[in-house]
């Protein structure tokens, strides 16, 4: 394809996604503020000033996990590690349990390192399984992320009955509670984001390569274990700073939907960690609104929410993968197919009475290709609608614009040079390549059609005794971009 | 005037051998490779040809013996050594274009942490026209044929511009074109002074493609000239039966263990 996205194209796909989001804001706060603009609007302007201490806390802290998350969250995606992402997050639960219960307090320390702890414990639990048994990665990670889950839950579940010590708050690390951040949390997150940015910016061309090819990156040397390990460690670290917001269940959808969303809409690497980390950076800030909004919905979940809304979007409209985009282009492809046939077939009328008169009658047109004269009128006016053909003034004749005729040589020559190219220099017999030609004939582009002239010694009548007609200006656009620019010999697939 | 001691040769391989899951796939390969020659390493399906590269290149360990690299263990030969893995070895749906693909050619001179500079992207660019792909540089190279992923491949190892070359099936599922423009630059290269050792299953054009034959099944069967080594005999004891002994060994000591 020759089109490629540039940040022309993307900024505003970023522009349009982020727009969308306030409409969905107003469908959320239809159950508290929705009868009351003014509360709304109040609620919005003291959102948006950032006046409560609460909100400065929880948009600063989903922002930076935003970033992080994405940025991490793009070498999963590319690496195919994103149900890693998944393990680890379930896996430093008992970490966490294990450090409250050493410090008996809810210290962030303490469960930062019993987190990481674990988390790491769980990966390298995983390798360690793949490694030595049969087992594929899809079921170590499934044996570990259930195992190490059900052990947390157990343990948090022993803390909330013990009879001393304060043990407020341990259950949050299940859902996370952004209004909770605390400046030790946000600190923290703080610290994260920077490393995280840090190393995809400084070892960005390191990281690049292992993610893309192991083996060359190993045979230039590079310590591609060690970036492995490094880039699990960092993510260790996001998740677990991102626990107290999100909780360890979703903090896997804040690291795969922003960078998946991503990958939908770009074809580079560094675009694509740009773009996650703008997207979680705003679905992080548009989480804390909604919450902000709804009555105390939890901003976790509205957080993901957000992130699969604008993952949604961009699985649909995406410019180059999107599913109705897509449909659209086949829809656009069909249509254009449908014309040149009828243009084709006004050519084939206007050739067999030698070219006198330059209008054909719709009742001419409905019995060359057999059909009624609803569908020739139809026809008709998708040409007319195109410009490449006029009514005339009775309403029951076809004229050819100047673009039309031009078209519609160009198709009778196409499809002409192919019959004669299949027979000279595959040896196709006569009779059968008409149907070939009818595809091929919307397909070819003029670089093509000039090497097959070259190449059929510039024949002026095809394999039926028919003439190839020449159109006049050879220079017109490709009419399906990039569909044959071929500088090189064509390599076959 | 003393003369200088003459230059270590490209490849010594001495001694080696290699166990995948303690199962031996080499064994005992002893080869010195001379400089500037277009070596082939053939052999059946299983014979142990990529695996030979690749312990090589240091991605397999070997389980004994020892490879130089001119003269040097592998971890000081790094960047004089390039390489074209198997086209199957990537995801092609990766978000990269074809121009990042050929600047990784030049990560292995640059060094940690430094971006590519101008001049490393006129040699990527220089490359990439050398195989014809010049016109390709910001396709995405998920819309790339076969081909022409070879070619991506082959001009990111010429902008690694090493002395010794590994290619493993550089040939496999290309168009009948890109194998000739291929050929035609590894002679090219080979002219140069380069030694490139290419991993290839086909036969007959074996004999037009290289100036050296490694021929290989789980040991070396023979290593030399091309056409010495076009011989029933030895063809025969590469690609015959005669092996069944060998690797029923080799069964007995993956159940075993290796001692």
């Amino acid at each position: 394809m020759s089109t490629r996205p540039s940040y022309a194209r993307l900024l505003p796909c970023l522009l349009v996604l982020s727009l969308l989001l306030p409409i969905t804001a107003l469908a959320a706060s239809a159950g508290g503020s929705w009868e009351d603009p003014a509360g709304f609007l109040g609620r919005t302007l003291r959102f948006l000033s950032l006046r409560d201490p609460a909100v400065r806390f929880a948009v600063a802290g989903a922002a930076l996990l935003g970033i992080s998350c994405g940025l991490l969250g793009t070498f999963l995606v590319v690496r195919k590690l994103a149900l890693v992402g998944d393990a680890v997050s379930h896996a430093v639960l008992p970490g966490v349990a294990a450090g409250f219960l050493w410090s008996q307090t809810k210290s962030p320390v303490a469960i930062f390192v019993g987190a990481v702890l674990a988390g790491l414990l769980g990966t390298l639990t995983v390798g360690w399984i793949r490694r030595t048994t049969r087992l594929k990665e899809d079921a170590a990670l499934g044996l570990v992320l259930a195992g190490f889950y059900a052990v947390g839950i157990c343990l948090v579940t022993m803390i909330q009955r013990l009879p001393t010590g304060n043990k407020s708050g341990i259950d949050k690390f299940l859902f996370g509670q952004a209004a909770a951040i605390g400046s030790g949390d946000l600190a923290l997150m703080g610290v994260v984001t920077v490393l995280s940015i840090l190393a995809t910016t400084l070892a960005y061309k390191e990281l690049l390569i292992s993610s893309f090819d192991a083996a060359f990156a190993r045979a230039i040397g590079l310590p591609v274990r060690l970036l492995h390990e490094a880039l699990m460690l960092l993510l260790a670290f996001t998740i677990v700073s991102a626990l107290q917001a999100v909780g360890v269940v979703l903090v896997s959808a804040m690291l795969i939907t922003p960078a998946a969303t991503a990958y939908l809409l770009t074809n580079r690497l560094h675009r694509m960690l740009i773009l996650a980390a703008g997207l979680g950076l705003i679905t992080g800030i548009t989480g804390c609104f909604l919450s902000f909004l709804g009555n105390n919905l939890p901003t976790g979940p509205l957080i993901v929410v957000s992130a699969t809304f604008l993952f949604g979007l961009a699985f649909l409209f995406s410019p180059q993968q999107g599913v109705v985009v897509r449909w659209a282009r086949r829809r656009a492809r069909r249509h254009r197919v449908a014309r040149e046939n009828t243009l084709k077939t006004l050519y084939h009328v206007l050739e067999s009475r030698s070219f006198h008169g330059d209008d054909v009658s719709l009742g001419e047109l409905a019995q060359r290709r057999r059909e009624t004269l609803e569908d020739a009128a139809r026809e008709a006016q998708a040409l007319v609608r195109h410009r490449l053909a006029r009514l005339h003034p009775d309403g029951q004749s076809l004229i050819l614009t100047e673009a039309g005729r031009q078209r519609a040589s160009e198709l009778v020559r196409n499809h002409r040079l192919w019959e004669l190219y299949l027979t000279h220099a595959a040896d196709i017999s006569a009779d059968h390549v008409h149907e070939d030609a009818e595809k091929i004939e919307h397909v070819l582009g003029e670089e093509v059609v000039r090497k097959l002239e070259l190449r059929l010694n510039y024949a002026d009548t095809d394999p039926h005794g028919r003439r190839i007609p020449v159109p006049r200006a050879a220079s017109r656009p490709n009419p399906e971009p990039g569909a044959s620019r071929d500088p090189l010999p064509p390599a076959a697939p | 005037m003393t003369p200088a001691p003459p230059p270590a040769p490209p490849l010594e391989i001495h001694d080696l051998t290699v166990a995948y899951d303690r199962r031996p796939v080499l064994w005992g390969i002893d080869v010195v490779v001379p400089a500037g020659k277009l070596v082939g390493i053939i052999g059946p399906n299983g014979a142990g040809k990529s695996t030979l590269i690749k312990v090589c290149m240091g991605l397999v360990p070997p389980a004994s013996g020892w490879v130089k690299l001119f003269g040097d263990p592998l971890e000081r030969a790094h960047r004089r050594v390039g390489y074209v893995p198997q086209r199957e070895s990537v995801d092609w749906d990766f978000p990269v274009n074809v121009m990042d693909v050929v600047l990784m050619g030049r990560y292995g001179k640059l060094g940690w942490f430094r971006r590519p500079r101008r001049e490393d992207r006129e040699a990527a660019r220089a490359s990439l026209d050398k195989v014809g792909m010049l016109p390709y540089a910001n396709r995405q190279i998920a819309n790339l044929s076969g081909g022409q992923q070879q070619r991506v491949f082959l001009a990111r190892a010429l902008a690694q511009d090493s002395d010794l070359y590994f290619m493993d099936e550089p040939f496999a599922g290309v168009d009948a074109a890109t194998e000739a423009a291929i050929i035609t630059l590894l002679h090219e290269l080979r002219d140069r002074g380069k030694t490139i050792l290419v991993v290839h299953h086909d036969l007959p054009t074996a004999r037009n493609y290289f100036d050296l034959l490694m021929l290989i099944n789980m040991r070396l069967v023979g290593f030399g000239p091309t056409d010495q080594m076009f011989t029933t005999e030895l063809l025969q004891k590469t690609y015959g039966g005669r092996l069944t002994i060998l690797s029923e060994v080799a069964e007995a000591v993956r159940e075993k263990g290796y001692p």
